[in-house]
């Protein structure tokens, strides 16, 4: 009998590239200016202090230069992109009242089925809006307030005052302030004192205009002795121009509270993907970033720690799959601040296809501290011999009585694993795939269960285009 | 017919250094050859060459299983065949378990069959109580920080659990102590019968103590230079390898096969 390969997913294009017709009611035009943000300041209905906050955000940017390290961005023409689309009026309560078209983009990436299984609530961003919210009523009467940021500044007003833009100023970095500038959705979480939230909150977020750059802006707040862990994953359709996600994230973990923050993203080979992510741990409190990357054209991420009080502790664990023209320039950075304090950074990257993946790290230990621990690990896998990973660990340690630890390992898929794997039947693809696997699985098994089926999903998807 | 690996006039090199030098070689299912020889002779890489490893490129030659063209076939086409490779040196597969390896590799011998999981688990364990390896090796990583007698035993158990119809044993008994022979031999022996055929390849006489051979070949400078019963082994043990290099070799090869196992 003659024996068979085993089914592998053939895909001749980006599986989640459909698209449906661009259906925004209200979209600013090309190119940005003050004119732009004030429009997209009014649609929102914005109280003055955030017109004004704004504006200096957009000085800001308009002063600041690119960065001069990291991921090639010379491609990105900002006069050719759009800033801002609404697209749907109302804000939808129930899933009965998302627009058709809206909800079959949704059940393509699989959003009712998430839901089904353990969504808490669910922040799902299409265009700039949320159009879909939900949130379990037990949450609602432990006083967690988990809705998009234009509701937070309406009904939350002092919250976001007292919080905005403090973990990421507006000034911080050229795309922190463009975020700052034209925000539009994302999520807003406030966990009151003590309160353990303990299923996990996600979004979903999902760009679908042309052209058009993605700016969510996201706040987390843990108050004392409170848990969170939030999930965000993302997937994009496929355009032939460029598109822009530059997205801020801040949480602030108030002592005693740990905040886990979970993000899967698959953004289509044609988007730019720069992301401000940083966390402020205060006293015995705990941030975890996982961070995963796959696809995209280029991203620059690198979720940051700032260790503010004792007992505080941060993990980065970040995962970066660079296939065909992609550059994964991704990490993370911890700042102790404190004395008593660590972190873990771990980092895994895969590169192949002519794909580049690099990690960038920073760790640094402020003056006249004692008792920080550091342990930065680094692994890359590199597929084949067009494929590049590069390490780029920078560490200022300025106290003595600290213990750091730094581990970089680069390996290659040899031809003894592959050939060992092909001898008990394995083909050549899926012996790469199974090592790919083994390679991430210290990672995956991190995940919530859903993700790391996700996550393992993507991979082979990814990696099914490697033969031929 | 019963089944046949049948190798004729076998001539492979790797990286443009010839080895094999024209081999002829039948195992037929039902049959425990030994093939034994001193260092340098070409022994792993007619292992090698058998299993398809990508290094080294068969030049002249054939290899048919069965009747048919055997070298046209991928490692992993080979391995859906029946045929199995013990390796010399396993390697190590990092976050890859032995139970998700082995079930993929067992589900694959099935093909497309379907698989009772559980009844896989079972099989899997017991296989390992006669293998003498820890049950908690299921959810180790394949071979990572395994000592070289574990390594050699998750091979046996690996083809334990795949049962082919043919078994290549590159020097598995190298490194191992008595225990760990015993334990491998008693593998070996479980399979052997009619539909099991194997080729033992190794350099010491110690392991066909434990699994005696129906035919015993000997190896020299890429050629079988002399085949028998297993009497051989006594007299290759009786005489040493220095006798098949008298008989066999010239003054000059002596020197050559000399610095060979100096490597």
């Amino acid at each position: 009998m003659k024996s068979q390969a085993p089914a592998t997913v053939d895909i001749g294009e980006y599986q989640h590239g459909f698209h449906f017709p661009d259906e925004s009611v209200f979209k600013t035009r090309k190119g940005l200016d003050e004119e732009v943000v004030n429009a997209i300041s009014h649609a929102k209905g914005e109280p003055e202090w955030m017109r004004q906050f704004r504006l200096r955000s957009l000085r800001a940017f308009q002063k600041k230069s690119m960065p001069n390290w990291g991921a090639d961005l010379s491609d990105i023409n900002f006069d050719e992109l759009y800033y801002y689309a609404k697209p749907t009026d109302e804000q939808k309560k129930s899933w009965d009242d998302v627009p058709a078209y809206i909800k079959e983009t949704f059940e393509r990436i699989g959003i009712p089925e998430a839901e089904r299984k353990f969504l808490a609530g669910v922040g799902a961003q299409y265009d700039s809006e949320v159009v879909y919210h939900s949130i379990k009523e037990d949450l609602a009467k432990k006083g967690v307030i988990f809705t998009d940021p234009e509701t937070a500044v309406r009904e939350h007003p002092d919250i976001v005052k007292q919080y905005f833009g403090t973990v990421i100023p507006y000034l911080d970095n050229k795309f922190a302030a463009l975020n700052s500038a034209v925000w539009s959705g994302g999520s807003f979480v406030y966990v009151p004192k003590g309160v353990k939230v303990d299923v996990p909150l996600q979004a979903y977020f999902r760009i679908n205009a042309r052209s058009f750059g993605q700016f969510e802006r996201t706040l987390i707040i843990a108050d004392e002795g409170s848990f969170v862990h939030y999930i965000e994953g993302c997937t994009a359709p496929i355009y032939a121009t460029e598109s822009l996600h530059s997205a801020v994230v801040e949480i602030i973990a108030l002592p005693g509270s740990r905040v886990r923050y979970t993000t899967i993203q698959n953004w289509s080979n044609d988007v730019y993907n720069l992301v401000t992510k940083r966390a402020m741990a205060y006293k015995d409190a705990t941030v975890e970033w996982v961070d995963g990357n796959i696809g995209s054209k280029r991203t620059m991420k690198y979720p940051s720690i700032y260790l503010m009080g004792e007992g505080a502790h941060g993990e980065v664990l970040s995962i970066a799959f660079a296939g065909k023209g992609q550059e994964q320039d991704t990490g993370g950075k911890a700042v102790h601040a404190a004395s008593h304090t660590s972190s873990i950074i771990t980092a895994k990257s895969i590169s192949r296809a002519g794909g580049v993946a690099s990690y960038r790290g920073l760790l640094k230990v402020n003056e006249g501290l004692h008792d920080v621990r550091s342990r930065v690990v680094c692994d890359a896998l590199i597929l084949d011999e067009r494929s590049r990973s590069n390490t780029y660990p920078y560490m200022e340690i300025n106290s003595d009585r600290v213990s750091i630890e730094h581990e970089a390992r680069v390996s290659k898929i040899s031809e003894e694993q592959l050939f060992y794997l092909q001898s008990r039947g394995m083909s050549e693809q899926e012996a790469s795939l199974m090592i790919v696997n083994g390679f991430l699985d210290p990672l995956v098994k991190q995940l919530p269960m859903e993700y790391a089926v996700e996550l393992n999903r993507l991979i082979e998807l990814e990696m099914a285009g490697t033969v031929g | 017919m019963a089944r046949l690996i049948q190798v004729r006039n076998l001539q492979a090199s790797i990286a443009g250094k010839p080895i094999l030098m024209g081999l002829d070689l039948d195992i037929p299912v039902g049959q425990i050859h030994a093939l034994m020889g001193p260092n340098g002779s070409g022994k792993s890489t007619l292992a090698n060459v058998l299993m398809g490893h990508p290094a080294y490129t068969v030049t002249g030659g054939t290899i048919t299983l069965d009747g048919e063209d055997f070298l046209a076939l991928t490692p992993d086409e080979r391995s859906r065949k029946g045929v199995f490779l013990a390796f010399q040196y396993p390697v190590e597969i990092p976050g890859v378990t032995v139970g998700k390896f082995l079930k993929r590799a067992a589900e694959i011998r099935l093909d497309g069959k379907g698989m009772d999981v559980t009844g896989f688990i079972r099989r899997l364990r017991q296989a390992m109580d006669f293998m003498e390896i820890d049950q908690a090796f299921i959810n180790r990583y394949l071979n990572q920080g395994f000592s070289g007698g574990e390594k050699k035993r998750m091979e046996i158990l690996q083809m334990l659990i795949l049962e082919p119809s043919f078994a290549v044993l590159d020097e598995t008994d190298s490194g191992l102590d008595i225990d760990a022979l015993k334990v491998v031999a008693k593998g070996v022996n479980r399979l052997r019968g009619e539909g099991f055929g194997a080729l033992i390849i190794t350099h010491y006489q110690r392991i066909l103590t434990h699994i005696v051979p129906d035919f015993v070949h000997i190896m020299y400078k890429g050629r079988i230079v002399t085949s028998g019963g297993k009497d051989l082994v006594e007299t290759l043990e009786n005489r040493g390898y220095d006798w098949i290099r008298s008989e066999y070799g010239i003054e000059e090869d002596v020197h050559e096969v000399a610095s060979a196992g100096n490597r």
